[in-house]
């Protein structure tokens, strides 16, 4: 497989090269570091502790046993995580395309998906660290999940990430400027992740409304989440696991489409 | 791959080659407003052509298509070393070198970074990258600045280093819209003279889009676009006759890109 004349390893050269740059960024930036990991601390200190006695969790899969609530949206809090880094990782694509630096990736002789998978991956695997290490802080709420978890909980991340950054990615091919990027926190961050299965679980929405229901259903958050919860407790969701995948393919599929240069979609962006 | 430094039979070889760059029948809309018209022409190995026009020219959509940000619809084309870049986009991409308007160096990283991370982008080991981008840096005179963030450089050496990660992969063509943009005279002088040198002394072709009459050495190649369309391409005295026997370079910009609007 050569392309412009790089052969495979060249190809994993540039999937390292931008794994790089993405994690040195993430260092250099350590507000971005600490806000990522307080933000899901402040549901989980402050939210769950307030809500405990007002939501009641009963005894559902994959939990054996009455659950803490802290126990029960840890899992909805590091699908926030990665909601978060997919979103940020689409306003950094916006700002790079602003200040030029996006041309720099784009103008790569490899091609444009392999790119825009290399940035994708890059950011997820940023995510991923950010989940690890919000996990291990959450061992001080007694959220103790098995340690076989931690490792099963990967794939699950993974996948979830690469869902959640490529809808990022496809948001970003269509984000014209950077102050368009308060209308996603408003009309995807928000409706995502309180429309899903997060914080409550599904049946007391469905108890509550059944449009919201179905509604949460079909949210792709819910099923992330999903995904998570079953491998955090070393269990696999065929459901939850097949709906993330086939979204993938979707929101993946759109972005390539949407950063293609016989579409021109960059083009009609440019021309404002 | 560039020739070897001061290969003279290397420059020789390549200017009987295919064109380095050959624009042909480009045109192009945003919409409904129509940007470029039918643009033509071509520069050769070695060579030092000058993109001249006035800002909203069409330069840096030109440069968009020929660095495939985005396809220009059939018939036109765009060949790098008689590689069409539809076709072969990674072939075409891998020749060339850029250096774009706006500043795209990152600037929480460090220069040497910044370097390395455009090596990994064209597939170029970790060791080779950083080998040749000291080298580069060095001609550029910013080797002690590697480790410095690119935040912490003037606006000159944050140019300079620019042109280092273009040419640190070897390109046979070097693209520069706006190089100088922002800059002092002594800085834009500097890079000029680097640029201008690298054609000389190694045969790289070289298409440099500006609005500066004052950019256009007396021995280059001029392309002079106006309102989307090439309006007068040669030497400068090629020019200067296009232009109704223009006086001089300046007169033959005025008269040119009046006849544009007109």
């Amino acid at each position: 497989m050569a392309h412009g004349g790089i052969p495979l390893s060249g190809w994993l050269r540039c999937l390292s090269g931008i794994v790089r740059r993405e994690a040195l960024r993430f260092v250099h930036q350590r507000g971005r570091f600490f806000s990522a990991l307080v933000r899901p601390l402040v549901w989980l200190a402050i939210f769950a502790a307030g809500f405990r006695f007002v939501l009641g969790v009963s005894i559902s899969p994959p939990y054996q046993t009455y659950v803490l609530y802290e126990v029960y949206i840890v899992p909805g809090l590091a699908g926030m995580v990665l909601l978060f880094q997919g979103m940020q990782s689409s306003l950094s694509m916006v700002y790079d395309r602003e200040v030029g630096s996006m041309r720099v990736l784009l103008t790569s002789p490899l091609p444009r998906w392999w790119l825009l998978f290399c940035k994708l991956l890059a950011a997820v695997l940023v995510g991923i660290a950010q989940v690890y290490v919000f996990l291990l802080v959450a061992r001080f709420w007694e959220v103790e999940p098995p340690l076989i978890g931690y490792l099963t909980v990967l794939p699950a991340l993974i996948l979830s990430g690469m869902m959640l950054g490529a809808l990022g990615l496809l948001l970003s091919s269509w984000i014209k400027q950077l102050e368009n990027f308060a209308g996603v926190m408003n009309f995807v961050i928000f409706p995502m992740f309180f429309a899903s299965s997060a914080l409550y679980p599904l049946w007391r929405v469905q108890e509550a409304s059944l449009p919201l229901w179905y509604v949460c259903q079909a949210n792709p958050f819910t099923q992330a989440v999903e995904l998570i919860r079953f491998a955090l407790y070393g269990q696999f969701d065929p459901v939850s696991c097949a709906a993330v995948t086939v979204a993938l393919l979707v929101f993946g599929g759109a972005a390539v489409l949407g950063y293609d240069p016989q579409r021109g979609m960059l083009a009609r962006r440019a021309a404002g | 791959m560039r020739p070897d430094h001061h290969s003279t039979s290397a420059i020789e070889a390549v200017s009987h080659a295919a064109p380095a760059l050959e624009v042909a029948r480009l045109s192009f809309a945003y919409g409904a407003r129509q940007v470029l018209h039918d643009a033509a022409f071509r520069v050769m190995p070695g060579e030092f052509a000058v993109l001249l026009g006035p800002n909203g020219a069409g330069k840096s959509t030109l440069f968009a298509l020929i660095t495939r940000l985005f396809d220009a619809p059939p018939p036109g084309s765009v060949r790098i070393f008689g590689t069409e870049m539809r076709e072969e986009p990674g072939a075409a991409l891998a020749r060339l070198g850029l250096v774009f308007q706006q500043p795209t160096l990152d600037p929480d990283i460090s220069v040497i970074e910044n370097l390395l991370y455009h090596g990994a982008l064209h597939g170029l080991p970790r060791a080779e990258s950083r080998r040749r981008a000291m080298h580069e840096l060095e001609r550029v005179e910013l080797a002690d600045r590697a480790g410095s963030t690119v935040r912490a450089l003037s606006g000159g050496q944050r140019r300079r280093a620019e042109v280092a990660r273009a040419l640190l992969t070897q390109p046979a063509l070097l693209l520069l819209d706006e190089a100088t943009t922002g800059l002092d005279m002594p800085s834009r002088a500097a890079v000029r003279r680097h640029v201008r040198n690298l054609c000389t002394t190694e045969g790289l072709a070289v298409l440099w889009a500006t609005h500066l009459i004052e950019e256009v050495p007396e021995e280059a190649r001029v392309i002079m676009l106006a309102e989307g369309r090439v309006r007068a391409e040669g030497t400068v005295p090629e020019v200067l006759a296009q232009a109704a026997q223009a006086p001089d370079l300046p007169d033959a910009f005025a008269r040119l890109t009046a006849s544009a609007k007109g």
